[in-house]
C-alpha cells in the first residue's frame, strides 16, 4: 500500500515537474505573438541582438499595440524588464554600470539624475530632431547630452471636493492651510524614504520654506497629518476617494487625479495649484549596451507623436513634446501649475541623504 | 558502493557520504546567495575601490542605527512570543483533537503565510481604520506586531502540530496515571518532548519577524524602521551601500547567533518506536485551548474577510465584477498580461521552486542528520553537520534588496552569465523556502531509530534500498508538509521575485502589487480579487497535502 | 477497597475491543489479565486507568470512576517497556509522582532512596534512562509507579520487553515487592508463566470477552474450554474416544462423551500403566525425558518418563495417566 501511494506521488511530482514546469511554460507560450518569438526559446541568456532591453520602474506602461507597431516597423522586438520606484531603478543602474541589465533605460527623473549621470550610467545620446519644448526639461547641466526628457508630471496636494462640500467646510488652498486646525488628522502622503511623490513633496516643502522646513513638517505632524509608505496605501486606504473606506479628504497626489474621479461629467477632487512639485522623467541610452541602435531608435520613438499622445492615459504623466494633444477629460480636469516649486538636481543630490534624515527624525518624533 | 565503504574507515567513509550529500546544495547555495551577498557586501566595504572597513563599523555608532536594532529585536521577541502563545494550543487542538473540517481549518490558517504583504496591509489597515478604529492601534507597533503574528502562526501551527501528532501518548498516559493533571503532564512531559520543534518554529518566525519588510512599512507606517526596511532604504532610496553592508552584516551576525542558540536547545534525541496516538474527541478540559484557536481564527479570518468584502464590492454594490475583470489587463491598461496568465505562471513557478527545494532540503536534511551506520559520531564530524545546518539557515537572515541587487551586480557574466535565465525566480523562490523545508525534515529523520537502518542494512539492504525503506515511510509526512510549504512560500514570495521577475511574466504577487499602484477603483478591486484567488489557490493546495496525507495515515 | 467492572465495553470506531467484562479485584490481591495479543486486554487496562472511554461501570469501593480523569484516579500505570521520562534522571522519575503531590523536598529524597533499595537500584540516582538496559529501566518504572502508593497498580505487559531468564528473575521480584507494598495490582500479560509467578488471582481475555476469572490454581486446574486449556499451557485437548481412554487410564469418571486438556506431564511411563504404544520420538531434558507415543486407541501424545529410563523410537512402552495433570473441559 505504501509503496503504491509512494509510487503515485512519485509519478505526480515526476509530471508536474516536467509538465507544469517553467520549462513547458517557454515551449507551449503561443508563437502567435511577436512578443514571444525572440527572447524566451529554450530559456537561452542572452537576448538577440534584435532584443531591446529596457530597464524601467514599475510604472511603466504603453498600450500593446503601440510597442507592436514599432516592433513591425523597425524590426526590433521590445524586453521589459521593470521593477520598483524611480530611486530603486537608478541605483540598479549604477550598480550595474558598464554591464546593464538592458540597452535603454527610462524612468530616472530629476530627483536622482544627477546620481545617475555622476556614475557614468548613459551613454551620450541626443535625438537628431528634436520636438518642440522638449529641451526645457533638460537636467541642467547635462542639458540633454545623455538624458532626455520623455514625460513631466506635478505632484501636488489634492482635496476631496464632495467631502469638503457636504461637511461645509472650505477646502485648503496652500501648504500653510493645512496646518491650521480646521484641517487637523485630514491630510495624509506617503513617505519621502519611501515613494517618490512622497519626496517630491519633501522638496516641494523645502523649496517653498528654505530652512523653515523642518519646522513646517513638525507643526504639519502636530495637525495629525498621517505618513504611510507608498502612494497607493495614501491614496487606496486612506483617502475618501479611493478604493477603500478612506477617511481623510486631503491627499498627496498629482495633478491630473482630477481627471480620473470623473463621474457623469463631474469631477470630485482638485489638485491645489500652490503646492506642486514639478518631475520630469528621462530616457537615455546605457553605457555597455549590447543594441546601441536599437536603443536609441526606442529613445527616438518615445518622443514620438503616437507614444507622446498616449503618456497620459498610460502613465498619468504630461508628454513633454509641445502641442501633444491631451485626452478629453484630462483637457478638461487636470490642470497643471502655472509655476510649480522646484530644487535643483544637483542640489536634491547633495542633500538627499541629510534631509531624508532630517525627515525622519522629525516625521517618527 | 557498499564494498568501497567498508574498505574505507568508517569515519572517512561517513564523512565522504556526509560531503557527498551536501555538495549539491552547498554549490547551489554558494552561487546564488553567497556570491550575491558577498558581491554586495563587498561593495559596501570597498566603496571606491579600496578597502574601507573603518567605514562600515562608523555606520554601527549612528545613533539611528541602534534605535533601528532595538526596535527589530524588540518588537520580533513579543511577536514571536504571542505567535507561540496563539500557536500552541492551535497546533494541539488541530493536530490532537478529532474535530470536524480540522483539515480545511488547518489549511487556511496557512493562507496568510502566503498573501503579499501589500494585500495584508491592506486588509489590516481597512480593519483597523474601519470596525477596529476604536482600539486605536493603527500605525503603532501593536498593529505590527499583530501583522507579524498573523503572518507567522502557520509556522508553528504546521512545525509544532506536526510533531506533536507524531508525539508517542505513553509518557503522558503514565504520568497521568502517575497523578499529573492534564496542565503537569503538558509541562513536565509534553513539553519537553516539544521542544526541539517549538524551539526550532521559534528560531524561524523570529527571523522571519526580525527579517520582515512589507508588515513594518505597510503597519508601521514610517515611524517604526527595521533592519531589513533600513538596508532597503539605504540601498534602493540613498545608495549609501557601506550602510547597508554594515546592516546586512548585522543581520548575518544576529541571524547566526540565533541559529547558535537555536542549535544548544534543540537536543538530538534518538528516539525509540512510538505510539503516535489517533485523535480524540474534544473534552472539557481542551476548552482553554478551543478558546484560543477559536480567537485566532476570528483574528486570522477577519483581514481575510474584510478582503472578500472588498473584493466582490464595487461602488457600494455586491458584484464578480472584479473577478470577471482578472482575464483583462485592468483599467487603464495596468497590465502587459492578464490575472490569470500570471496565475498559471505563479503556479508553474511554484512546482518549480517546490521541486527545487525539496530536492535540496532533502539532501541538506539528509547530510545535517543522519549518523551513519557507525556507532559514534566525532566532534568534527557533529561540528560539520552543524555548520552545514546553519548555512543552509542564512538565506532567513539576508534581505531580500540585498539578494536581488545581488544576483544583478554578480551573476552577470560567463560563466554565471545567469541574470535573463527563467530559472533564477524559482531558484531564488526555492532558497526562501529551503530553510522550512530543513527544518521540517531534520526532526523527522534525526527522530529515526538508526538501528532500523541497521537492521535493514543486516537483511541485505544496500545504501539505497534502506533509504527507500527506513527513511521514507517516516519523511513521507513531513516531506509532503515541507512540500505544502514550499508550495506556498513560492506563491506568495514577493521581495526576491520582484528584483528577478520579468515584466512580461510577473506572478501574482508582483500583479496584485502593480495593480494597488496603479489609480482606478477598478484596478483595486480587481488587486482584492486577485488576492482573494491567490488565498484561495494556496487553500486549495494546502487542503490537497492534507487529504493526501490522510490515507498515508492510514496505512502507517 | 475493591476494583469493580460491570459490563465494561470499550469501541474503536464502532468495533467493540472489549465487550461487557465484569469482574472484582479485592484488596491486596495481584490480578493477572492473560489473554493472546489483540485479545482486548491492554484496552481493558486503559479503560479502568481512565485512557480510553468505557461504557459499563468502573467503580472503586462501589464509586463510579465514570467522570473521575486519569490523573484523579489515584492508580498508578506501568507500562511495557516502562516509558520513563528520557529528559529526567532516575531519581527524577522516581520523585516525579511524589513532585506532583508536593511532597517535602527530605521526604521525597527519603523515599526515592527507599524505592530504589526496594528495586534494587541503589545509587543509580543520577542515571539517565537512556544509558539503562531494559530490565533497569523496568525497575525503574516499577519504582515510579509504586512512589505514590497507589490504590491500584495498573502492569501492562511489565516483562515481556525483557529476555527469558531475566524475566523469571524479575518476576519473583516483582511478586515479592507487591506482596511487601501490600499493592493492588492488575497486570496485563501473554505469558501465562509471568501471570503465574505474579498473580493471585487469574482472569482469561479472548476477542474481548472475559473467558474465566477466578484464583490462578482454580482457572489453571479448571480451563474453562478447550482454548483456555491450550493458551493456559495444556498442551493437547483430546476428544471422543481418545479421551475416554485417558479418562479410564486416570480413573475419572466421566458420564458421556467428554473433552480432557492434558498437560505435557499427563501421562508417565510405567510398566504397569493402563496405556500402551509405541514411541514416535524422545528427547532429553536436564529433568525428565520427553516422549511423543502413538498410544492405542488415542493417538499421538506427549509423555514423560524419568531420566534414567530410554526408550528409543519404535520401542512399544506402557503409561499410566496422572489425574492431576488432566483436566475435563466443557
Amino acid at each position: 500500500m505504501r509503496m503504491r501511494a509512494l509510487a503515485t506521488v512519485g509519478t505526480a511530482v515526476l509530471l508536474a515537474t516536467t509538465g507544469c514546469s517553467v520549462s513547458a511554460k517557454e515551449d507551449s507560450t503561443p508563437a502567435g505573438t511577436p512578443s514571444n518569438q525572440a527572447s524566451q526559446s529554450g530559456g537561452s541568456t542572452a537576448p538577440k541582438i534584435s532584443d531591446v532591453v529596457l530597464v524601467t520602474h514599475d510604472s511603466w506602461n504603453l498600450p500593446k499595440k503601440l510597442v507592436a507597431q514599432w516592433e513591425q516597423q523597425t524590426g526590433y522586438h521590445l524586453v521589459v524588464r521593470a521593477s520598483g520606484d524611480a530611486g530603486k531603478l537608478t541605483n540598479k543602474l549604477v550598480l550595474t554600470q558598464g554591464n546593464p541589465d538592458g540597452d535603454v533605460s527610462f524612468g530616472v527623473d530629476n530627483t536622482f539624475a544627477t546620481r545617475a549621470l555622476k556614475a557614468d550610467v548613459f551613454a551620450p545620446y541626443t535625438p537628431s530632431t528634436l520636438p518642440a519644448g522638449v529641451s526645457s526639461y533638460d537636467v541642467a547641466g547635462d542639458d540633454g547630452q545623455h538624458l532626455t526628457p520623455v514625460d513631466h508630471s506635478g505632484v501636488c496636494v489634492n482635496v476631496d471636493t464632495t467631502w469638503f462640500a457636504s461637511h461645509k467646510i472650505p477646502a485648503p488652498q496652500s501648504l500653510d492651510d493645512l496646518l491650521k486646525p480646521a484641517y487637523k488628522n485630514l491630510f495624509v502622503t506617503p513617505g519621502a524614504t519611501t515613494s517618490s511623490p512622497g519626496m517630491a513633496f519633501l522638496l516641494a516643502t523645502i523649496a517653498q520654506y528654505g530652512d523653515g522646513w523642518q519646522d513646517y513638517w513638525t507643526k504639519l505632524m502636530a495637525n495629525g497629518a498621517q505618513i504611510t509608505d507608498g502612494w497607493d496605501q495614501a491614496y487606496e486606504v486612506e483617502f475618501t476617494q479611493g478604493g477603500g473606506n478612506g477617511k481623510r479628504p486631503i491627499v498627496l497626489s498629482y495633478d491630473s487625479d482630477p481627471a480620473f474621479t470623473v463621474k457623469d461629467g463631474q469631477t470630485s477632487t482638485k489638485a491645489l495649484l500652490d503646492t506642486c512639485f514639478s518631475e520630469v522623467e528621462y530616457a537615455g541610452v546605457l553605457n555597455g549596451a549590447k543594441n546601441v541602435p536599437g536603443a536609441e531608435a526606442f529613445v527616438d520613438w518615445l518622443l514620438s507623436p503616437q507614444v507622446q499622445a498616449k503618456l497620459p492615459d498610460s502613465m498619468y504623466v504630461y508628454p513633454v513634446v509641445a502641442g501633444t494633444a491631451l485626452p478629453a477629460e484630462w483637457a478638461k480636469f487636470a490642470i497643471q501649475s502655472p509655476k510649480p516649486l522646484t530644487v535643483s538636481p544637483t542640489e536634491i543630490d547633495t542633500h538627499r541623504e541629510e534631509w531624508l534624515q532630517q525627515w525622519s527624525d522629525v516625521t517618527s518624533r | 558502493m557498499e564494498r568501497r565503504h567498508l574498505s574505507l574507515s568508517p569515519s572517512a567513509g561517513r564523512y565522504a557520504t556526509l560531503l557527498a550529500l551536501a555538495a549539491v546544495p552547498v554549490a547551489v547555495l554558494a552561487v546564488f546567495f553567497v556570491l550575491p551577498v558577498i558581491g554586495m557586501v563587498g561593495r559596501g566595504f570597498r566603496p571606491e575601490g579600496h578597502w574601507d572597513v573603518g567605514g562600515v563599523l562608523e555606520v554601527l555608532r549612528r545613533p539611528r542605527v541602534h534605535r533601528v536594532l532595538w526596535f527589530t529585536l524588540w518588537s520580533s521577541t513579543v511577536a514571536t512570543a504571542f505567535t507561540l502563545a496563539l500557536g500552541l494550543p492551535a497546533a494541539y487542538v488541530l493536530h490532537r483533537l478529532a474535530l470536524p473540517l480540522r483539515g480545511v481549518v488547518r489549511a487556511a490558517l496557512l493562507v496568510p503565510f502566503v498573501l503579499p504583504t501589500v494585500v495584508v496591509g491592506v486588509a489590516f489597515r481597512e480593519l483597523l481604520t474601519g470596525p477596529l478604529s476604536w482600539l486605536s492601534i493603527d500605525g503603532t507597533p501593536t498593529a505590527i506586531i499583530a501583522g507579524l503574528v498573523f503572518f507567522n502562526v502557520a509556522v508553528v501551527i504546521r512545525a509544532v502540530g506536526a510533531a506533536w501528532e507524531g508525539l508517542d501518548v505513553r509518557p503522558a498516559e503514565a504520568a497521568a496515571a502517575l497523578g499529573a493533571g492534564p496542565f503537569t503532564v503538558f509541562r513536565t512531559v509534553t513539553l519537553p518532548a516539544l521542544r526541539p520543534s517549538i524551539v526550532g518554529a521559534a528560531s524561524v518566525v523570529f527571523l522571519f519577524c526580525a527579517t520582515s519588510f512589507g508588515v513594518v512599512l505597510t503597519l508601521g507606517g514610517l515611524r517604526y524602521a527595521s533592519v531589513e526596511t533600513e538596508i532597503y532604504l539605504l540601498t534602493t532610496n540613498l545608495l549609501d551601500l557601506q550602510g547597508a553592508a554594515a546592516l546586512s552584516l548585522l543581520q548575518l551576525t544576529v541571524v547566526v547567533t540565533l541559529l547558535g542558540i537555536g542549535a544548544r536547545l534543540r537536543p538530538q534525541r534518538a528516539s525509540t518506536q512510538r505510539a503516535p496516538s489517533r485523535p480524540r474527541r474534544p473534552r472539557l478540559a481542551d476548552l482553554p485551548q478551543l478558546t484560543v484557536t477559536a480567537l485566532l481564527l476570528i483574528f486570522v479570518a477577519a483581514p481575510l474577510a474584510a478582503l472578500l468584502v472588498g473584493s466582490l464590492r464595487t461602488e457600494g454594490h455586491w458584484t464578480l465584477a472584479n473577478y470577471r475583470a482578472l482575464t483583462s489587463t485592468g483599467s487603464h491598461q495596468a497590465l502587459l498580461e492578464p490575472v490569470t496568465t500570471a496565475l498559471d505562471l505563479s503556479l508553474r513557478i511554484a512546482v518549480d521552486a517546490t521541486s527545487f527545494a525539496l530536492v535540496l532540503g532533502l539532501l541538506v536534511a539528509l547530510s545535517v542528520s543522519r549518523r551513519g551506520t557507525g556507532h559514534r559520531e566525532g566532534r568534527a564530524e557533529r561540528r560539520v553537520r552543524g555548520t552545514l545546518d546553519a548555512f543552509f539557515m542564512l538565506p532567513l537572515g539576508v534581505s531580500a534588496v540585498t539578494l536581488g541587487f545581488g544576483f544583478l551586480v554578480t551573476l552577470d557574466r560567463p560563466p554565471l552569465d545567469l541574470r535573463d535565465s527563467p530559472w533564477l525566480v524559482p531558484i531564488a523562490q526555492a532558497l526562501v523556502a529551503l530553510p522550512l523545508v530543513v527544518r521540517t525534515l531534520v526532526p523527522a529523520l534525526a527522530g529515526i531509530d538508526d538501528r532500523q537502518r541497521q537492521a535493514a542494512a543486516s537483511l541485505g539492504a544496500g545504501p539505497l534500498r534502506r533509504m527507500l525503506v527506513v527513511d521514507v515511510p517516516v519523511l513521507w509526512r513531513p516531506l509532503l508538509a515541507s512540500a505544502g510549504f514550499a508550495f506556498a512560500v513560492s506563491l506568495g514570495e514577493f521581495g526576491a521575485t520582484s528584483f528577478l521577475a520579468r515584466d512580461e511574466n510577473a506572478t501574482v504577487p508582483v500583479v496584485i502589487y502593480r495593480l494597488i499602484g496603479h489609480p482606478g477603483s477598478m484596478n483595486y478591486g480587481m488587486a482584492l480579487a486577485a488576492s482573494c484567488v491567490l488565498a484561495a489557490t494556496t487553500a486549495v493546495v494546502m487542503l490537497i497535502v492534507e487529504r493526501l496525507r490522510v490515507p498515508s495515515l492510514g496505512v502507517l | 477497597m475493591t476494583l469493580s467492572l460491570r459490563d465494561v465495553a470499550v469501541a474503536y470506531d464502532g468495533v467493540e475491543a472489549i465487550r461487557e467484562v465484569s469482574l472484582d479485584l479485592p484488596d491486596g490481591q495481584v490480578l493477572a489479565v492473560l489473554g493472546p495479543s489483540g485479545s482486548g486486554k491492554s484496552t481493558l487496562l486503559r479503560a479502568i486507568a481512565g485512557l480510553e472511554p468505557a461504557k459499563g461501570t468502573i467503580a472503586w469501593d462501589g464509586r463510579d470512576l465514570g467522570g473521575v480523569p486519569t490523573h484523579k484516579r489515584g492508580f498508578a500505570l506501568m507500562f511495557q517497556d516502562g516509558q520513563l521520562f528520557a529528559h529526567l534522571s532516575v531519581a527524577a522519575n522516581v520523585a516525579y509522582p511524589l513532585k506532583l503531590r508536593r511532597t517535602p523536598r527530605a521526604e521525597r529524597q527519603r523515599r526515592v532512596a527507599e524505592l530504589l533499595t526496594l528495586v534494587g537500584l541503589e545509587g543509580y540516582d543520577g542515571r539517565l534512562p537512556g544509558t539503562l538496559s531494559g530490565g533497569e529501566r523496568q525497575r525503574v518504572a516499577l519504582a515510579r509507579a509504586l512512589a505514590v502508593e497507589p490504590r491500584l497498580l495498573l502492569l501492562d505487559e511489565p516483562l515481556s520487553a525483557l529476555d527469558a531468564g531475566l524475566r523469571e528473575r524479575l518476576a519473583a521480584d516483582l511478586r515479592a515487592i507487591l506482596v511487601a507494598a501490600g499493592t493492588t495490582a492488575l497486570l496485563v500479560t501473554h505469558d501465562q508463566e509471568e501471570a503465574y509467578a505474579v498473580a493471585d488471582r487469574l482472569a482469561v481475555v479472548r476477542d474481548g470477552h472475559l473467558v474465566q476469572e477466578g484464583p490462578v490454581a482454580e482457572v489453571w486446574r479448571q480451563p474453562a474450554d478447550a482454548a483456555t486449556a491450550l493458551f493456559l499451557g495444556y498442551a493437547r485437548v483430546l476428544t471422543g474416544a481418545a479421551a475416554a481412554a485417558v479418562c479410564a487410564a486416570a480413573g475419572v469418571a466421566t458420564d458421556g462423551p467428554v473433552a480432557v486438556a492434558v498437560r505435557r506431564s499427563a501421562l508417565v511411563l510405567a510398566e504397569d500403566g493402563p496405556l500402551s504404544g509405541v514411541v514416535v520420538s524422545a528427547r532429553v531434558t536436564p529433568d525428565q525425558l520427553r516422549l511423543v507415543v502413538d498410544v492405542e486407541g488415542v493417538g499421538e501424545v506427549d509423555a514423560v518418563a524419568g531420566t534414567t529410563a530410554h526408550p528409543g523410537p519404535g520401542e512399544r512402552v506402557r503409561l499410566r495417566a496422572e489425574q492431576a495433570r488432566l483436566s475435563i473441559v466443557p
